[in-house]
Parts: C-alpha cells; structure tokens; sequence
C-alpha cells in the first residue's frame, strides 16, 4: 500500500499528460473531421480527390509510424534547408489530429450522406442559405447518428495516446513502465491498467448520457 | 399572378416538359394531373425553385422572375412535399418558426406568437411542443403547410398531397386547401388523384409522358 502511494504521483503526472494529448486531439480533431467530411461530399472534384487522399495516406499507414514520422523525420530536412521542427508535445498534437481528424470525417461523411436530400430542399424552400442548413438542420442531425461511432473512436484515443511514449513524452503508461522497470514489480503496469480502464469507464458514461440527451426525438 | 411561358426543362438529353404554358391567378387553386413519370413532380420542382428550367420564361405579376436563383425573401414559393421533410430534430412550433427568425429576422417573441396563430388556424393549437414522430400523417401534412405559410408565400405548392395519407383523410385535405383559399392563397397542387383535382381546382393542367 505504501508502494502503491509513493508511485501514484509519478503515475498521475503521467495521467495529466495523458488526458491533455486526449483533450486537445478531440478540440481539434472533430471540427477538423466535420470539415473534412463536408469537403468528402462537396461537389468541387479537386477538393474530394484532396481530401480522399489525406484520408487513405492517413487511415492507411500506422499512427505510430506517424508520430516517428512528424518527430524524428521531418528535421532530417533540414539538410535541405526545410525547417519543419516540432518539440515531443506539438509533434504529438499534430500526428493525433491529422490521423483523427481522418477517422472522423470518414464517420461524418456517412452521417451527411444518411440526411435525405429533401431536409435540404426543404430547407431551401424555406429561403435558408448553405450554411445556415447545414449548422441548424443538417449538423444536429448528423450528431446523433454518428454518436456511437465517434464514442468508439473517443475511447481508442484514451489508449492511442499512449503511442506518444515513442517519441520519449512522459505520458501514463510511460511512467508505469520506468517504475516497473526500476522496482521490478508489476504493481506499477496493474495501476497503469486500472487508470486507463477507469478513464474509459468515465468516458463511456459521458458518451451514454450524450446518446441519451439525443434521444428526444426519433 | 403566376405565368409559365414556353416552360420547357430537359435532363441531359431527355426531354420532361414540352412547351408549358400556364397562367395561375391570385386566389385560384390550378392542380396539375397526369400519370407517373409525366412531369408533374418536375413542373413543381421548376416553379419552387428546385430545379432550374432549360428554356421558357417565369413571370410573377407580369415581371420575369427565376425561382431557381431567387435569393429574396419576396415572392417565396412554398412548398408541402409528399414526405411532408419536416426537420425531425425540432420541434413543431421550432419547425414553424426557423425560417421566420433566420431568413426573415422576426424576433423569438413575433414568430412565435405567427407561429401560434397558424397552428391554431389549422387546428394544431396544443401540438406545438410535440416533435414530429409523435404526430400522425395529417398532423405533419398540416405542421408542412403551417412551415410554408409561415414565410408569406405568394404561391403554395402540394406535392401529391393525398398519397401519404390513409384515404379517410383525403376530404379533410381537400376541405383544408379550399379554406385556404377562402383566405386568398394562390395554391398549385400536383397530384395523380383526377378525382380530388377535380373537387378543388379552378382550373387543371394535364402533363403527360412525352414519348421519345
């Protein structure tokens, strides 16, 4: 017991760190998302094609690789005179938008697609402009139906965050780690286990009271 | 007044409207009959602005007038589609006043107090605070008509308003468009219903198939 309160300090600093990559991967991944997912189904081609590229590049090689990618690879240009230098966090923050903001708009292209052309139309008849549908009749909608999409992808991001060790930020599974490997004893990764479970218990149930505030209408 | 001049709409290369000449006066009820794939659909979508016409002329009161890229809050073309697309995420009296508060700018307290005054005229008086899953059939067709009526259109276009009702109801709609037009609302209604066009049009315009 003694133990597990002279760790949990160093384990908590880890959480702090932890939950700050999850908030502000979700501040900017899911307007980047929604954005990306209008541009999917905009009509302009060379937008679309943009933006199916991103989507493929990110969606179709690791986060990991990523994250090593924006950390350690984009400073070796500097041999060609192309300064693109992150610290450890900013890279992180970058390398979990844009691979988040991928997912996201993918599930926010299907949402949009689901709304019937005649909210559209109905709501063009009524004189509402392009974005004042889309912001009161077509994002509310969208919201609920992708819900539970966006809730799964919420809680990959608690565990995905802990990619971050790889480029040496100090997040919470790191520190559960070097006090395994200093004290030799697992108690440290069994605590590690027990905080992410219950940061996702704890999301899970933000998630099922937002499902549930959706749920006035059908 | 309304006239349709020479209206003629392709898709691609198909011909839908063939030289369709149309005059609706204020106050008249015109139904456009005909059998499916006949245009009708497309004559309405052309007048309210949904689609744009190929060639032919739109006159509102003698002056030109282009529903498709019409931007003004004058001369609004309602319309009551055949699924009714009320939003199903606000409520009733939201559905009503939306538009009012954004496109026309009326405060919360005026188009709500409009919106009231229209429920209670199409007897919806308690409904406003239900959502649109809770109404049945009839009750959204008439929250539809309430939406259209509140922007003050000078033209109010039905879609098929008989075929998502249960049959029982078509003389309630009949005798809801004839009290309208008691208030002086210019109303077209499409409909493949000859019988029903019959009992409340002033005049008909029958758009068959063309044959290619």
């Amino acid at each position: 017991m003694t133990y597990i309160l002279e760790i949990l300090p160093s384990l908590l600093d880890g959480a702090k760190l932890t939950l700050e990559i999850f908030f502000w991967t979700i501040i900017g991944s899911i307007p980047l998302g929604l954005l990306v997912g209008l541009g999917l189904i905009s009509k302009i081609k060379p937008i679309k094609y943009f933006l199916n590229f991103y989507v493929w590049l990110m969606r179709g090689t690791p986060l990991l690789l990523q994250l090593i990618f924006v950390f350690y690879g984009l400073p070796t240009l500097q041999q060609f005179h192309i300064h693109i230098v992150f610290g450890r966090y900013d890279a992180a923050l970058f390398a979990f938008i844009l691979n988040y903001g991928a997912y996201f708009a993918e599930i926010f292209r299907g949402g949009l697609q689901s709304i019937p052309k005649g909210q559209y139309e109905s709501a063009k008849v009524l004189r509402l402009s392009y974005w004042q549908t889309i912001r009161t009749i077509v994002i509310p909608q969208v919201f609920k139906i992708v819900l539970p999409s966006i809730g799964n992808e919420i809680i990959n991001l608690v565990k995905d965050s802990s990619l971050v060790y790889v480029i040496g930020l100090g997040d919470l599974l790191r520190a559960g780690n070097v006090a395994t490997s200093r004290d030799v004893t697992l108690v440290p990764l069994l605590m590690v286990g027990a905080i992410y479970l219950l940061l996702t218990a704890i999301f899970t149930l933000i998630l099922k009271k937002i499902e549930k505030h959706y749920s006035y209408y059908k | 007044m309304l006239e349709l001049k020479n209206l003629t709409k392709y898709y691609g290369k198909r011909l839908i409207l063939d030289n369709i000449n149309l005059t609706v006066n204020d106050g008249e009820i015109v139904s456009i009959v005909g059998p499916s794939g006949g245009g009708k659909t497309t004559l309405l979508r052309c007048i309210s602005g949904l689609e744009s016409i190929s060639s032919g002329e739109i006159l509102i009161d003698a002056s030109p007038f282009d529903p498709y890229r019409n931007t003004t809050n004058e001369s609004v073309i309602g319309v009551v589609f055949q699924e009714f697309q009320l939003f199903p995420h606000l409520s009733v009296l939201d559905n009503i006043t939306l538009a009012p508060k954004m496109v026309l700018k009326h405060g919360k307290a005026k188009a709500e107090e409009d919106a009231q005054k229209l429920l209670d005229r199409l007897s919806l008086g308690n409904k406003g605070h239900l959502y649109p899953y809770q109404l049945s059939g009839g009750q959204k067709q008439r929250v539809a008509i309430a939406r259209a009526l509140a922007m003050n259109p000078k033209i109010l276009c039905y879609d098929e308003p008989t075929s998502a009702l249960d049959p029982a109801l078509r003389q309630e709609v009949e005798d809801l468009i004839l009290s309208l037009k008691r208030d002086g609302m210019t109303q077209i209604v499409v409909t493949h219903d000859v019988p029903f066009a019959e009992n409340i049009a002033d005049k008909m315009l029958k758009v068959k198939p063309l044959e290619d």
